[in-house]
């Protein structure tokens, strides 16, 4: 294999790969990148069992072939090479070793036989759909805070995509919970994804798939079947197995019958929530909120360190309330907000609190008090 | 030489035997009035308890401790003879002295006397750091002038009233800091009181093993004797720089312990780092009924005595013990601290299941630590198991029966497994 392709191009695609590969991994292979080179075009393919990237870029190649090195060390050379760079790399077969150069700079570095390289078994896909990257975007970008990282419910660790019956139909619901906040985000249907099983896209996917979404002229082409889900742009191709689980009936979990309603500038919100947790250190800062005819008091009481409050206008017109929440939580839900106010739905101070962003049900949030 | 009576308290310059009673115990030391840090360990203290409490345990000997699988826990001076030891495995306990008498722990009892001596350390020192049950640290600096009486004294009194009172003996370890005071109430037991002087700690130190270091056990023993050290005269032939370069931070240590150099000062209610409780089973069990019973009730003692001190704990750890002795520790850390019986019992059993490993098991452990104050914990509740706020008042509920009515008054059917 000899091949000759840009600095730029090589590190976006051996960047993406090194995301994928497992660091503490035990099976060397699964450290490395597979390049293989063909026709104009050179694919780079990284894999850690669960999740699989393919990208292909245009490159000149000079001889086809392939092989497979270190996919950290390869990114951290290419990083390290001037902007514009025309890289070389090429391997003589025989001897495992991959040649990178890039003007007055060459590096040998051991390759794997190719053949060892697992590639993950393609199989059928129940539903085939595109969506505008934009749509995938703010799905899973509004929803992914919520997910769980606690291991013992590991059918939490994930972004449940599934099709559900909305406000005016049908739609693409993406949900998240850890069981003390939920976020459950709905667009518009994409033709051809009527059948779509639900499957529960795992955190690390998540975070890889965001990286196809930039671009917002860009069609992604989902394919979703009971055990993975592939999403790809004419580039690069991400295929992944979903969690093996039951995502919990999050349904029962929203709140319909909270009507004590209060409307607030989320960003104002926010900044407020976040100044007065400063006096606090602890892992689960618990901030009061007490509502009364317009005027929202936030404050934080901590005995070892301090206490702050501080008010904000609100519209609220019901029965004075006081209120406890996570201090995080509640700057999470706050920022998922960037059109319109927030609007806070509650019912007591025991009860889940229902967040929208003005009147809009496609993005709602739920978010359970502590005790303050 | 200044010299008092362990009886009568009487001062006196040297001899031996007290003027004033006559009693042969008199303790004579060239500092005796000047050493301010004690060690008081109480002898046998759980066989001592039971043998107070029951005279027909008195002259016979008495083991305490678990099950036929278990070990001894305590074992009375007259089982100690016959070479019983504490930790030894009670088979062994029971081939060395047939016709010991094996009682269980009443672990109330125990407590109940503790804290009697605690009350009366209290009178002595604020500086009362307890390690355990039974023994304790005292700094009686600048106490002198209060109770117009010398440090050697007060707690020549002390032992006094503790086998007046109480019925029980103590031994009483009394030097310049904390490492010299425990070795000398070791040394003279029981109802011993031994004195380390400044004057005599390096002679008194150099031809004694390392293991008298605490926190040198068998692992450290054999790494010092790879590299030749076996005593503290040995140490004392290391440069400093030798010992931290082998050893790592702990040669440095080991280098001002065998000089008899110990900064550590007397913490009073030294921090609790950690709750739990593990058990031993007669058999290796894989039954899953009975090890889930195991676990709720280890689960429910780790969150009375959770309770009992006020705190709560954010990790759960899981403990192990296969038929083949491989230990196992599973630990999850949970998103905000607990002390409820019911979130620690759900974590270990998710731990337990989690933890692919393949009964029997020999020994189960439940723990909780990253301890802080209860005003922290169980505060949010989870809405994807909304009945958990139901269970936790539940266990409140019970908790205040109990409170009112003893730990037997209620109990989940779960503690019946």
């Amino acid at each position: 294999m000899k091949i000759s392709i840009e600095r730029g191009t090589l590190l976006k695609a051996v960047g993406q790969a090194q995301s994928v590969v497992e660091r503490r991994n035990t099976i060397p292979i699964l450290a490395n990148v597979l390049i293989e080179a063909e026709g104009d075009r050179v694919s780079f393919r990284a894999t850690d069992l669960d999740i699989e990237v393919v990208d292909r870029v245009n490159a000149q190649v000079h001889r086809a072939g392939s092989t497979t090195v270190s996919a950290v060390t390869l990114h951290e050379i290419v990083r390290k090479l001037p902007d514009g760079a025309l890289v070389n790399l090429s391997d003589d077969g025989a001897a495992g070793r991959l040649m990178v150069e890039a003007g007055r700079a060459q590096f040998q570095l051991t390759t794997l036989p190719r053949e060892d390289f697992p590639v993950m078994a393609s199989s059928e896909y129940a539903s085939n759909f595109t969506a505008p990257a934009p749509v995938l975007r703010r799905l899973f970008d509004k929803s992914r805070f919520a997910i769980s990282t606690e291991e013992t419910r590991y059918y939490l660790n994930g972004v449940y995509m599934h099709v559900a019956d909305g406000e005016d139909g049908r739609v693409l619901r993406c949900v998240a919970t850890d069981g003390h906040r939920l976020a459950r985000i709905d667009a518009p249907l994409p033709e051809g994804a009527d059948d779509m099983p639900g499957v529960i896209v795992p955190r690390k996917t998540v975070g890889e798939l965001r990286k196809l979404l930039d671009d917002d002229e860009a069609q992604i082409a989902v394919s979703v079947s009971e055990t993975k889900v592939r999403f790809a742009t004419p580039e690069i191709t991400l295929t992944s197995k979903v969690i093996d689980g039951t995502f919990p009936d999050y349904s029962r979990v929203i709140p319909n019958g909270n009507s004590r309603r209060m409307e607030v500038d989320a960003s104002e919100f926010a900044k407020a929530v976040d100044r007065v947790a400063t006096v606090s250190s602890e892992r689960s800062r618990a901030v009061k909120m007490q509502i009364d005819d317009d005027r929202l008091v936030l404050s934080v009481n901590a005995p070892d360190s301090g206490n702050a409050e501080e008010e904000l206008g609100v519209a609220y017109h019901d029965e004075r309330l006081e209120i406890g929440f996570n201090a995080k939580y509640l700057l999470e839900i706050a920022s998922q907000v960037d059109r319109e106010n927030a609007v806070f739905l509650f019912n007591s101070a025991g009860d889940p609190t229902l967040m929208r962003e003005g009147n809009d049900g496609s993005a709602v949030y739920v978010v359970m008090p502590m005790r303050v | 030489m200044p010299a008092l009576c362990r009886d009568c308290h009487t001062s006196l310059d040297a001899g031996t035997r007290c003027p004033a009673c006559r009693s042969p115990r008199v303790l004579s030391h060239p500092e005796l009035f000047d050493l301010t840090i004690a060690h008081i360990d109480c002898d046998a203290f759980y066989a001592s308890v039971e043998k107070r409490d029951d005279p027909a345990l008195r002259d016979v000997p008495l083991i305490v401790g678990g099950g036929r699988r278990g070990v001894v826990t305590t074992a009375c001076y007259i089982a100690r003879i016959r070479g019983v030891r504490s930790a030894m495995p009670m088979f062994k306990a029971l081939r060395l002295c047939p016709d010991a008498v094996v009682v269980k722990p009443r672990f109330p009892a125990y407590v109940t006397a503790s804290r009697a001596i605690r009350a009366m350390m209290e009178e002595l020192t604020p500086a009362v750091e307890p390690l355990s049950l039974d023994e304790a640290f005292l700094d009686l600096g600048g106490t002198a002038r209060l109770h117009r009486a010398p440090p050697a004294v007060l707690l020549a009194r002390l032992a006094l009233r503790i086998q007046r009172e109480l019925g029980l003996t103590a031994s009483i370890g009394l030097s310049h800091n904390k490492f010299l005071a425990k070795i000398a109430s070791d040394l003279d037991k029981p109802r011993g009181f031994s004195v380390i002087g400044r004057a005599e700690t390096q002679a008194f130190l150099r031809d004694r093993p390392v293991g008298l270091i605490w926190g040198v056990g068998h692992a450290t023993q054999e790494a010092l004797a790879r590299s030749g050290i076996r005593t503290i005269a040995d140490l004392l032939r290391w440069d400093r720089r030798d010992l931290v370069a082998r050893f790592g931070s702990s040669g440095d240590r080991l280098w001002r312990l065998a000089r008899g150099e110990d900064a550590r000062r007397v913490h009073p209610n030294a921090p609790v780092k950690s709750i739990s409780n593990e058990t031993t089973f007669d058999e290796d069990t894989s039954d899953p009924d009975l090890l889930d019973g195991h676990l709720w009730r280890m689960a429910e003692k780790v969150a009375d005595r959770a309770k009992a001190k006020a705190l709560s704990g954010r990790v759960v750890t899981l403990k192990l013990k296969k038929a083949s002795h491989a230990v196992l520790t599973r630990r999850h850390a949970l998103r905000e601290p607990t002390q409820l019986a019911d979130r620690i019992y759900r974590e270990a059993r998710v731990l337990l299941d989690q933890s692919g490993a393949a009964a029997p098991f020999r020994l189960l452990g439940v723990g909780l630590s990253d301890l802080m104050h209860e005003g922290r914990a169980d505060l949010s509740a989870d809405f994807l198991d909304p009945r958990a706020a139901a269970r936790a008042e539940a266990e409140r509920a019970a908790d205040a029966v109990r409170a009112r009515f003893g730990h037997d008054a209620i109990l989940k059917g779960r503690a019946l497994r």
